[in-house]
C-alpha cells in the first residue's frame, strides 16, 4: 500500500510498509499512481499523452522512470507487501509488562475549566489526594510488574497535581531510593494549570522531571474562555509570567506548552503563534474531547477549516526554521530516520496493558481518560489486576484490529487510534473515532512534508 | 533526470528482526527507538 499527495509545493509518495518517503516530479507522481493498475504500455501512453508539450518528457524518460518504480519495488521501498499482521498479537499477547504509570495524585483542582474532560479534576468522583503510602506502593507495583524493561515512566497528573507537592517529591526520592538496587532508570513527567508554578517547583523539576507539560490555550481570550478559577476569573495573566520563568529556566530540557482547541478558535494556528511569539518553542494544540451536544464541540463543518490550518502551520514552521527561530509541534515531530520500530508501530501507546492510570485509591484504570469509569477497572496496586477481561480489551487493540483501518495508509502511524477517543465516540475502545482519523491523517500528511523538506535543506 | 527523491527513513521490514525500552506514548510514530 502507498499514500501519495501533494502539499506546499511537494509531490510526496508515502510507502505505508516499509515507511519510505519520496519526493517526486510531476511525472514519477503519475506514473506512480498509474502502476498499480496499468501495464507500462498503458503508463507510457498516458503520460506520454499528458505531457506532449515538454521536450524533457520523452518515451524513453518515461521508461527510465516506470523502470526506477520497478527497482523501488524491487527493493521493498514502494508497493511493499503488509506482512506484519502475525505480529501484532504476538507481541502484545507474549508482555504482561508493565512500564509506565500515570499517577492521579490529586483528584482536585484550583482551575474550573468547563470543557475538563475529567469534570475539573474530580473524574465524576471525590475530590481527593494520593496518599505518600499509595504513592509508594503503586511504585512498588511498577517496578515488581516490568521484568526485564530498564527505562519506567511515572507520570504525575490530576487534577492539579502540584495541590499535593509534597507527596510528589516524596514519590520521586522513593522511586530514586529503587533504580540501583533494581537496575531501573525513571523518567518523571508533570503536567500542570501553572497556578502553583514557583522557584522552588521549578527548581525542583528541573532537576527531576524529565518532561513537564504546561497548559495554555493561547492567546489571552481563547485561554481565558475556559481556564478560569473558581471566582470566574481567567487565568493567562497569572500562568504565562510563570510558564516563561519556568521555560527560561529549563535550559534544554523538555517541556511543551500544551493547548486545547475548539470550536471557538477553529483558527488555532494564530495561538500557536502567539504561544510561539511569548517565546515558548515547544508546542501542542489538541482537538477538544467532549460530547457532540457540547457548544464547544468540533462540527463537521470545521473539518476543512482545520485541515487548512494544519497546512499554515506546517508552512509557517518551515518558514521560521528558515529564517533561524524555529518551534516544533507535537503532532509534528516525526523522526523518520530513527523512530520507532514495527512492534511499536503495530501496538500503539500500551494502555491497559503496559501502561496504566492510578487513583488516589490505588485503583488501576486502563488509562488516564478511563478513571472514573467503573466498567474499567482493572484491579489495584496491592492485587494487581483482578478483572483480566477488561484488560484483554485492550490487549486486543493494534493496527489490524479495526476492519476500518484495513485500507488506511496511517494505521503505522497511528496504530488503530487511541482506544479512549474509540469508546466515547463509539462505545467501544475496539471502535472507531472518525473525526479523530481526519484530523490524524491530515497532521501526518503534514509532519512528513515538513521532515520531507528540511531533510531537503540538510542535504547539500 | 532524477525524477524519484528517496528520504532517509528507517526500514520498517528491517525493524522486524521490539524491545519496548521506547517512552510510552499518547505520539506513536514520534518518539525515538531507545535502542
Amino acid at each position: 500500500m502507498h499514500h501519495q499527495y501533494k502539499l506546499n509545493g511537494y509531490n510526496i509518495v508515502l510507502d505505508t510498509c516499509s515507511g519510505s518517503v519520496h519526493l517526486v516530479d510531476d511525472v514519477a507522481y503519475d506514473i506512480i499512481a498509474m502502476y498499480p493498475q496499468h501495464t507500462p504500455e498503458e503508463i507510457c501512453r498516458s503520460v506520454g499523452e499528458k505531457y506532449a508539450g515538454r521536450p524533457d518528457v520523452t518515451e524513453e524518460e518515461i521508461r527510465k522512470c516506470i523502470a526506477a518504480v520497478e527497482e523501488l519495488k524491487a527493493r521493498h521501498k514502494l508497493f511493499t507487501p503488509d506482512t506484519y499482521e502475525p505480529l501484532a498479537g504476538a507481541y502484545k499477547n507474549g508482555s504482561t509488562v508493565i512500564k509506565a504509570l500515570c499517577l492521579h495524585v490529586a483528584h482536585t483542582c484550583n482551575l474550573n475549566c468547563s470543557y475538563c474532560f475529567a469534570s475539573q479534576g474530580k473524574y465524576h468522583g471525590q475530590r481527593a489526594l494520593m496518599t505518600p503510602e499509595v504513592g509508594r506502593q503503586a511504585l512498588d507495583f511498577l517496578v515488581a510488574h516490568s521484568g526485564s524493561r530498564r527505562n519506567l515512566e511515572v507520570d504525575f497528573f490530576g487534577g492539579e497535581p502540584l495541590m499535593n507537592w509534597p507527596v510528589v517529591k516524596e514519590l520521586v526520592a522513593y522511586a530514586r531510593s529503587l533504580e540501583a538496587a533494581h537496575h531501573k532508570n525513571f523518567r518523571f513527567t508533570l503536567t500542570t494549570n501553572g497556578v502553583l508554578l514557583d522557584d522552588e517547583v521549578t527548581e525542583f523539576c528541573n532537576r527531576e522531571m524529565h518532561n513537564v507539560v504546561l497548559s495554555l490555550d493561547g492567546r489571552r481570550e481563547v485561554h481565558d474562555r475556559f481556564r478560569k478559577d473558581y471566582a470566574g476569573r481567567g487565568s493567562y495573566d497569572t500562568v504565562v509570567p510563570r510558564f516563561q520563568r519556568f521555560v527560561e529556566k529549563r535550559g534544554d530540557k523538555s517541556y511543551y506548552i500544551r493547548g486545547t482547541y475548539t470550536h471557538y478558535n477553529t483558527d488555532f494556528t494564530q495561538d500557536i503563534f502567539h504561544m510561539a511569539d511569548l517565546g515558548f518553542r515547544e508546542l501542542s494544540m489538541e482537538p477538544v474531547v467532549c460530547s457532540p451536544e457540547d457548544p464547544c464541540a468540533l462540527t463537521q463543518e470545521d473539518l476543512p477549516v482545520l485541515f487548512r490550518q494544519y497546512e499554515i502551520l506546517a508552512e509557517e514552521m518551515l518558514r521560521r526554521h528558515r529564517q533561524g527561530r524555529p518551534f516544533t509541534f507535537y503532532h509534528y515531530m516525526l523522526d523518520l530516520r530513527h523512530g520507532p520500530c514495527i512492534y511499536k508501530r503495530i501496538a500503539g501507546c500500551g494502555s491497559g496493558t503496559e501502561y496504566m492510570a492510578v487513583t488516589p485509591w490505588g485503583e488501576l484504570y486502563p488509562c488516564h481518560q478511563f478513571v472514573g469509569d467503573e466498567r474499567y477497572s482493572l484491579g489495584n496496586v496491592w492485587e494487581g489486576v483482578t478483572r483480566p477481561q477488561v484488560q484483554e480489551e485492550f490487549r486486543a487493540c493494534n493496527a489490524y484490529t479495526r476492519p476500518e483501518c484495513g485500507d488506511c495508509w496511517a494505521r503505522l502511524y497511528c496504530s488503530g487510534g487511541c482506544a479512549a477517543n474509540s469508546y466515547h465516540a463509539s462505545g467501544s475502545v475496539q471502535g472507531v473515532y472518525r473525526y479523530g482519523c481526519e484530523l490524524f491523517k491530515k497532521r501526518m500528511e503534514c509532519a512528513i512534508m515538513l521532515q520531507a523538506a528540511l531533510s531537503q535543506e540538510e542535504t547539500p | 533526470m532524477d525524477r524519484i527523491k528517496t528520504i532517509e527513513t528507517r526500514d520498517l521490514c528491517a525493524s522486524a528482526e521490539g524491545c519496548g525500552e521506547c517512552q510510552t506514548s499518547c505520539g506513536v510514530a514520534n518518539q525515538p527507538c531507545e535502542n
